[in-house]
């Protein structure tokens, strides 16, 4: 396994221009193109702000009790900071699902490191994640965000940690949908509940107790509050023990799910 | 150049078993297999296929080795291996120096970016750097002779476009080892000679080539051994020409048995219709004694009086043994074997050849030819000699008759029999006439086969 691993930073050409592929497929043929990446969050948040700010307006944004939100606005800039995140999450776990069946002429027919799949999906996706980072940057001038330069430079970590997370889990999931074609309907559902399981549309201090420590359970809330400490909050950034720990963590998993990958690499060829 | 005496390629007893599911596992389900508990049992085939049993093989550097087989006989499965595409199951594999695989040309193309940014990619996957596929490229397009369309999405690329690009990429990986599975089918006449050229071009620099193929006349030109695998075994190995001959003739030996089994059901049909469950017996006309009413149609049956019955047809080689395939050229006796109850004076033998399209490429009978019939009475042999039968390479059928000069049928036997013509030669249209060419000084030619 670790012969194998170490041979991953050799492929990192390759890595680099399937990405670019990727990215470059994505939107081909579309008459705005590129300009989607900017767009689609740009959409999601439309969506998620009427929602959760008008047609059926949280504790958190109106009501009477603790108003972290006094309008609509800074809860949709609030919303925004665990949103992208999270889809740059979601969309790399779907695909990855996917990843080595859609590509199961490489598997079969080339000589072709098969790991290198979800990796680039998961690269791809944090791509794309990096595009909508503009137009939340423009949200949170606009709003004046408390963001401080010293809360800033625990951005790369967290999005870092992500990407370990991300790939790890990424690498599991193609692995094991190869034998299961099932995961993949599964995951849409488990992705659905485990967004609402994350504090993303609502902060985590609005959570009951009981509900907090299941928050607390789940990796993603440690990465949402990171974001949203960092970008969003005012006052310094409490969580980066539990941002390490969880690094920590994802590398731990990174490399069981590498594992199980390496052990089931054999069977893809034939189960493809 | 390599001293050719140490290996490049390298199987040592190795074997592929593949694991079958029966209908019900394969559709087993996460859900069902949790609820059953049967996760790990599920996951463990109840029957294998073994694709690949015990083979051995060394190819040392600079050999071109050539693997022939019928279909499904582990060539395929032999390739992967090699190229690391698989595992084996028991054994093992060692190739020394950089792969590359012809086995699916443009594996890997996204259809939806440029030809130049999917021979990017494809270069780099298949090994190179950026740089190296930059230095390449013009040389890549070129071979592909893709100058104008390299731009265009590979999406709107023919299918021969498609295969031309994959195959001048992979060939320019400069690869020590070199695999290719029988992808010299596609392209035009003019391509597969350039890849031919781009072979030879390898032998020359010393590169090993492991070719899998159906074409037995490349492996015996262009090889310097051959390995036959039937049913994932050896079968043979070493000199082209034999391995190729013995290939041939068990090639054939298979035919026959196939044109036996396909003669004996149409007869069987023939002979018994639905209606006479009781064996047919030769005393009893079990089908109508009238020819169907449309005569030209090419369908087999069998109808008469059978005062005169045809109790049995061989094709008799000029050995004497009887067989279903011959070469165009050779001798063919036809042998039919004849029984008449009781004395008949009126009959004329008649025999007819058919393309496997229903053309009648000969006819003729005893009457015709000047023969006139004077008795028949009890179990007689009528021979039908072709010193020279100079049909073209084909399935071929045939019509044998006894009737009254006047048609009325004792027993057809309509397309009841069947033989095949085989030839190095792949000459069309319906019979070979006896020719020779005669090429004046100037002209630059020369005979390479057969």
């Amino acid at each position: 396994m670790f012969h194998n691993l170490a041979q991953l930073p050799r492929y990192r050409g390759l890595i680099q221009s399937l990405v670019a592929r990727e990215l470059k497929a994505r939107y081909r043929g579309s008459v705005l193109g590129f300009f989607w990446s900017f767009i689609n969050p740009l959409l999601l948040l439309l969506v998620y702000t009427t929602v959760f700010a008008y047609i059926m307006p949280a504790r958190f944004t109106g009501g009477d009790e603790p108003k972290p939100f006094a309008d609509a606005y800074p809860y949709s800039v609030f919303l925004f900071c665990g949103l992208l995140p999270w889809t740059w999450f979601a969309s790399s776990l779907n695909e990855s699902a996917g990843v080595l069946i859609s590509g199961g002429n490489l598997i079969k027919k080339v000589l072709f490191p098969a790991e290198v799949l979800p990796i680039v999906t998961a690269l791809a996706n944090m791509v794309h994640f990096f595009f909508g980072l503009p137009i939340l940057a423009l949200f949170l001038l606009y709003s004046h965000a408390p963001v401080t330069p010293g809360e800033l430079l625990w951005f790369p970590v967290i999005v870092l940690v992500q990407l370990i997370l991300t790939a790890g889990l990424g690498l599991l999931l193609a692995a094991l949908t190869v034998h299961f074609r099932d995961i993949r309907d599964i995951l849409s559902n488990v992705l659905t509940l485990w967004y609402f399981a994350t504090p993303i549309i609502y902060p985590w201090q609005h959570a009951p107790d009981l509900g907090k420590w299941f928050l607390n359970a789940n990796p993603f809330t440690h990465l949402a509050i990171s974001y949203q400490e960092v970008l969003f909050f005012r006052g310094p950034f409490g969580h980066w023990r539990w941002l390490l720990a969880l690094g920590a963590a994802s590398i731990a998993f990174f490399l069981f799910a590498y594992f199980v990958f390496d052990r089931l690499r054999d069977t893809f060829a034939e189960e493809v | 150049m390599d001293d050719g005496r140490t290996a490049a390629i390298e199987v040592i007893r190795a074997s592929k078993i593949y694991r079958r599911f029966s209908h019900r596992k394969q559709f087993a389900t996460l859900k069902s297999a949790l609820l059953s508990r049967s996760l790990i049992k599920n996951l463990r085939p109840d029957e294998t296929f073994t694709a690949l049993d015990d083979v051995s093989l060394t190819v040392p550097k600079g050999r071109t080795l050539g693997v022939i087989g019928r279909n499904g006989s582990g060539k395929s499965t032999l390739l992967k291996l090699v190229a690391g595409i698989s595992k084996p199951s028991s054994g093992s594999v060692r190739v020394d120096g950089r792969i590359s695989a012809l086995i699916e040309l443009g594996a890997g193309f996204h259809p939806e970016i440029s030809g130049r940014e999917n021979v990017f990619i494809n270069g780099i996957m298949l090994g190179l750097t950026k740089r190296e596929v930059t230095r390449r490229f013009d040389e890549i397009v070129e071979f592909a002779e893709m100058k104008e369309f390299i731009d265009a999405p590979v999406k709107t690329y023919s299918s021969g476009m498609y295969v031309r690009l994959g195959f001048a990429v992979a060939i320019h990986v400069d690869p020590d080892v070199l695999l290719v599975d029988e992808v010299l089918a596609v392209g035009d006449e003019g391509f597969t000679h350039k890849c031919l050229d781009k072979f030879a071009e390898f032998k020359r620099r010393g590169k090993t080539i492991l070719l899998v193929t159906h074409s037995l006349g490349l492996v015996e030109r262009f090889c310097d051994e051959a390995l036959w695998l039937d049913r994932g075994r050896i079968k043979g190995s070493g000199d082209p020409k034999r391995i190729v001959g013995a290939y041939i003739a068990d090639v054939e030996h298979h035919e026959e048995g196939e044109l036996a089994a396909v003669d004996a059901k149409a007869r069987q049909a023939a002979a018994a219709p639905p209606e006479a469950a009781a064996a047919a017996l030769p005393e009893t006309p079990v089908d109508a004694a009238t020819p169907p009413s449309d005569m030209f149609r090419a369908i087999e049956g069998r109808w008469g009086s059978r005062e005169v019955e045809i109790t049995d047809v061989a094709f008799l080689g000029p050995d004497g043994e009887a067989r279903h395939v011959f070469q165009t050229g050779e001798t063919m006796v036809v042998r039919m074997r004849l029984r008449a109850p009781a004395p008949i004076e009126d009959f004329v033998f008649g025999i007819g050849l058919f393309s496997a399209d229903g053309l009648c490429c000969y006819g003729t009978n005893s009457d015709i030819e000047g023969f006139v019939s004077r008795k028949l009475h009890g179990d007689a042999e009528v021979r039908i000699t072709f010193p020279a039968l100079d049909l073209v390479p084909g399935t071929y059928k045939v019509d044998l008759a006894v009737h009254r000069r006047d048609g009325v049928t004792y027993d057809y036997h309509r397309l009841l029999y069947t033989f095949r013509m085989k030839s190095a030669i792949a000459d069309v249209g319906v019979y070979r006439p006896g020719h020779t060419w005669q090429f004046s000084a100037g002209i630059g030619i020369e005979q390479v086969k057969p």
